[in-house]
Order: structure tokens, then C-alpha cells, then sequence
């Protein structure tokens, strides 16, 4: 498919993300990575097991922002954080900052006793990337996104969980990277980002540029996939017949 | 016949049970299910130097807007729909919170469920590796003694001198039941305090907890609870579903407000300087401007 717009890259890109988990919760934070989780329910992975982000597990595929007709389990957050430790989940977070070594920031920008800006909180950054799969969505990829080292670690890359020892590794999988440019992962020389893919339409300096750290760009890099109709008219007419998507990542 | 004892109080009976630089933890979850009346009445009060232990919403706004926290426990502070905490991203970057411990959502929960089993600490992986444990030098590792030989984080006890939650329904005696999509973490509070406060939105008798709500509903059993109020609205304006859910009109114009002292003192006249009665009239005079502007 040639017309796919941008975010609709962006959501079969973070619908790749999670066609190999099996039967575990896909637990997105935000817009585009339940646009994503969802897609990927009804094309690559049945199995996955999606909430309303509230308490409850759904038994269908429901429209962003609409509710379920059914149910299939109960997911307060108590239990969520019992799934965590239990391994069984894929999450999505956001990142006001990620660096070099894939650490990730959304507690706070700035010295953590007197920060320049509050952020939410580590939130359970801390606990995900230490117990489940985790991936990372960041809709506008820009130089004080992607920076050298974050300012307060949050969510935890490859080489810190090394320095904490075998407690912090066995579980730590920083699994993508999804932005409006690119896919990336963390597993470039040393621990580091490493471009898997770049959207068509992107060049790979335009990425190089909209980083602030030292990045991998392998020569023969691919071309992120675009959409099959099937998912174009299930992102369109099923999931967000309100282009939703278009808020996060305006079309070019 | 015997019967256990009537717990039930005022709102300010609550609060006068209370001391300057106790540890008090709040219930509920961000902008959900808060005993946002008790807080309201600790805005009142002469309090001082305050622990404050919340999955934080506007308590913790308010309560560190009013110059009332000597030291905050929080993994997160957020209003959801507005990101972040207007008071509190502000006392952040002006640094008037003397003292902050950030915690992982989860060792948050380990750490009031340590102190509701009366342990010093339990194990988990939440913390490693992060800045968690770089920016609270208090919080120590501790090594499994058996062959793996792993070393987990010892999250410490969150004991609570007393615990403020808000649930649907409760008796005189302050067992209570919780309608609502989520249990939050009212339960592990109550056991991790001292003493436990309930406030409710209708006090009604034992057969009338469980009438229209299911046993395991009963969250809160009267063992672990010390007194009881009714709050009609008393969460507002963070959700109490099924009873209402949040009042984004007004939490929308709570944050706006917040985010200039001229505003802020404005709001403050209009809806925080007088009893709770007066603050739930002031809401409902508000929402009528607002509809007669529509």
C-alpha cells in the first residue's frame, strides 16, 4: 500500500511489536501503541490478551474509546503489578527522554532534588523493565528526546540492569523503540540504539539529525513496512474511524 | 444482643485525631476514588510537617500547595486526563517539599503490604538498575540465601500512623464496601496504618452492605478501622463510581486555576476557605454558572 499515512506506518509498526508474545497482556500507554496492541489482535496475535485500561480484560476487539461488549477477566491495578512479576506482559510506555543505552525518563528533566521540569513520576518504569517485556513510543523523535543520558532513570536499558547484576538482567528485555521516524532497538554494539527500520518517506539523515546521541545506522538499514489493506481498512473503519492517530502523528 | 461498636464521627472529630509531622497515608489512586473531604479538612487545620504516602492525585497537590508536607511518598503524581499535577510540579521545581521519596508503582504496594504484614522490608526486583535507588540512598539491597544468590531490592516497610480512604458504603462500625471498577490499594493502607479513618458517601446498616453488591466486595473489615464518617460527594472531584464519576469540568478548572497565584487565591476564596458543606455548595453554584454560560 502506497497511501498509508505516516501514523498508519507508526501503528502496524507497533503492531509488529508484539506479534511474537503469545498469550500475554499487551498493556499500551497512550494513543497509538493501543491502536498498535489492538491491530495486532486482530491480525498477527489472537491470542493477546487487551484491557480497557481501567480493570477489566476484554473479550473483543473494541474501537479506541468505545466500550466492550464482552469481558473476559479482571485486571485491577493490584493484579496488574502481580503480572508484572509473573513476566506474562508486553508494555508501551512513553519517554520524555531516552538515551544512548535505552534508559528511559518520565519522572522528572533536570537535577531530581530540584528538577527544571516535574514529570509525572518513575510510575512502574522501574518494575517493568526489570520483570516484563517493554517497548517504548515516542510520537515526535527529536535531539532532546533522544539524548546522551537521561536525567533520572526510570525505566532501566541493558547495561544498567548488567551493572545491578543477575536479579536486574533475567528479566530485562527492552524489546523496540517506535517513533515517527524510525524502529529502533538497543541491541547495537555495547547495548546501544540501533536503527531496525526507517518509515518511508525518511531518510536516514533526517533521522541521524533528529537524534542528540551517537546512533547505529547499519548501511543496508530496511524500509519500515507499510500497511496491508487489511489493516488499513481495520485501522481506518474499525479501530480509529476517528483518526485519533492523526492527533499523535500528523499526517505529512 | 451484642453488637460491635459505633465508630462513626465528624469529619472534624477525624481530623482533630490527628498530630503535627504524623505519617498519613491516602487511599484510592490519582484522580480516583480520593477521601478528598478529609483532605480538604486537613487544608483547614492547623497541621504541620506532614508525611504524606499517595498514589497521588490533588491530595497531594493541595496538601503540598498549602505548605502541610514535610515528607512525600509517591511512585506518581497525576490528574490523568491532565498529566501533571499543577501544585505539585510547581512545589517540585520551587523545591519547597523538603523531603521526597520516589518510588516504582509496584515497590510502592511492597512497601504497604511489608507494613501490613509487620516485616521491615520484602524482596523484589522493582528499583534495580534505576535511579530509584540512586536518589534514595535509605532504601539498601539485600542478597537471597539461597543458591541463585540474587540480589533483589529490600523494599522498607511503609508503616502509616493513620490511613484516610474513601469507599461507597460502610457502617457504624467500619466494615466497607467498594462498588467501583477497582479496589485500589484501600485494604493494604488500613493495615499498613496504625489506625484507619473510612470516610463514605452513605453510612447504612451490616444486612445493607451487601444488598446490591457482592461479598468480595467488602474490602475493609471494622478490625481494621478506627472511625467512620459520612462525606456525601466526599470524593469530589476525583471519580466514586458508580456513585459519580470525576468532575472533569471542575478538575479542569481546579488545574487552571492552580497554575497562577492570582487564580489560585481566587479559587482558593471561593472553595477551600470554608467547611465542607460550604465547599460542596460553592462546586454545585459553580456548575450552575457554568450551564446558565452554555
Amino acid at each position: 500500500m502506497t497511501d498509508a499515512t505516516r501514523a498508519e506506518v507508526c501503528a502496524a509498526a507497533v503492531a509488529d511489536c508484539f506479534a511474537d508474545d503469545g498469550e500475554i497482556f499487551g498493556s499500551p500507554m497512550g494513543t497509538m501503541p493501543m491502536l498498535g496492541v489492538r491491530l495486532a489482535k486482530l491480525t498477527s496475535n489472537p491470542d493477546l490478551l487487551i484491557s480497557d485500561g481501567e480493570s477489566l480484560f476484554l473479550g473483543g476487539v473494541p474501537p479506541l474509546g468505545a466500550k466492550a461488549d464482552v469481558v473476559e477477566g479482571w485486571i485491577p491495578f493490584r493484579r496488574v503489578f502481580d503480572v508484572v512479576a509473573y513476566g506474562k506482559r508486553h508494555v508501551m510506555m512513553g519517554a520524555t527522554q531516552i538515551d544512548r543505552h535505552g534508559n528511559q525518563n518520565i519522572s522528572a528533566i533536570g537535577p531530581f532534588d530540584k528538577p527544571k521540569r516535574q514529570l509525572l513520576g518513575v510510575r512502574g518504569a522501574p518494575g517493568n523493565t526489570v520483570n516484563n517485556r517493554t517497548s517504548y513510543w515516542v510520537p515526535k523523535h527529536g535531539t532532546r528526546v533522544f539524548v546522551d543520558q537521561v536525567d533520572v532513570v526510570s525505566g532501566v536499558g541493558p547495561q544498567r540492569a548488567k551493572q545491578a547484576g543477575t536479579a536486574a538482567t533475567r528479566y530485562n528485555d527492552i524489546h523496540r523503540i517506535v517513533t515517527n521516524l524510525c524502529v529502533l532497538d538497543v541491541r547495537g554494539a555495547e547495548d546501544t540504539l540501533r536503527v531496525l527500520s526507517i518509515h518511508p518517506g525518511v531518510t536516514a539523515d533526517e533521522v541521524r539529525e533528529s537524534t542528540g546521541c551517537e546512533l547505529e545506522v547499519p548501511g543496508d538499514v530496511a524500509e519500515t513496512r507499510t500497511p496491508t489493506m487489511q489493516e488499513l481498512i481495520l485501522i481506518r473503519e474499525v479501530l480509529d474511524p476517528r483518526s485519533l492517530r492523526d492527533r499523535e502523528v500528523p499526517p505529512q | 444482643m451484642s453488637t460491635p461498636r459505633d465508630k462513626t464521627m465528624t469529619i472534624d472529630q477525624v481530623v482533630a485525631e490527628l498530630e503535627d509531622g504524623m505519617t498519613i497515608g491516602i487511599g484510592g489512586w490519582g484522580p480516583r476514588r480520593k477521601p478528598m473531604a478529609l483532605v480538604r479538612a486537613i487544608l483547614r487545620s492547623e497541621l504541620k510537617g506532614l508525611t504524606i504516602v499517595s498514589y497521588g492525585g490533588a491530595d497531594v497537590g493541595l496538601l503540598c500547595q498549602a505548605g502541610k508536607v514535610e515528607r512525600l511518598v509517591y511512585a506518581f503524581v497525576s490528574l490523568d486526563t491532565v498529566p501533571l499535577e499543577p501544585h505539585f510540579q510547581q512545589a517540585r521545581q520551587n523545591g519547597t517539599i523538603p523531603e521526597v521519596v520516589e518510588l516504582d508503582e509496584g515497590m510502592f504496594q511492597t512497601g504497604l503490604r511489608a507494613a501490613a504484614q509487620r516485616l521491615p522490608f520484602l524482596p523484589m526486583r522493582a528499583g534495580l538498575g534505576s535511579d530509584v535507588l540512586v536518589n534514595n540512598a535509605h532504601i539498601r539491597t539485600v542478597t537471597s540465601p539461597y543458591d541463585d544468590g540474587e540480589e533483589l531490592v529490600a523494599v522498607p516497610a511503609l508503616h502509616l500512623d493513620v490511613a484516610l480512604v474513601h469507599l461507597n458504603r460502610a457502617d457504624a462500625h467500619g466494615n466497607a464496601v467498594y462498588l467501583g471498577p477497582d479496589p485500589y490499594f484501600d485494604d493494604l493502607f488500613c493495615m499498613a496504618a496504625d489506625r484507619a479513618f473510612v470516610s463514605t458517601e452513605e453510612i447504612v446498616d451490616t444486612a445493607g452492605l451487601t444488598v446490591d453488591a457482592p461479598v468480595q466486595r467488602l474490602l475493609i473489615s471494622r478490625m481494621m478501622v478506627a472511625g467512620v464518617v459520612e462525606t456525601p460527594n466526599g470524593a469530589n472531584f476525583t471519580t466514586c463510581t458508580p456513585d459519580y464519576e470525576r468532575d472533569e469540568a471542575f478538575m479542569r478548572h481546579y488545574a487552571k486555576a492552580a497554575a497562577d497565584p492570582e487564580t489560585w487565591s481566587a479559587f482558593q476564596q471561593r472553595f477551600l476557605a470554608g467547611s465542607e458543606d460550604d465547599y460542596q455548595a460553592a462546586v454545585a453554584a459553580w456548575h450552575a454558572e457554568q450551564r446558565g454560560q452554555a
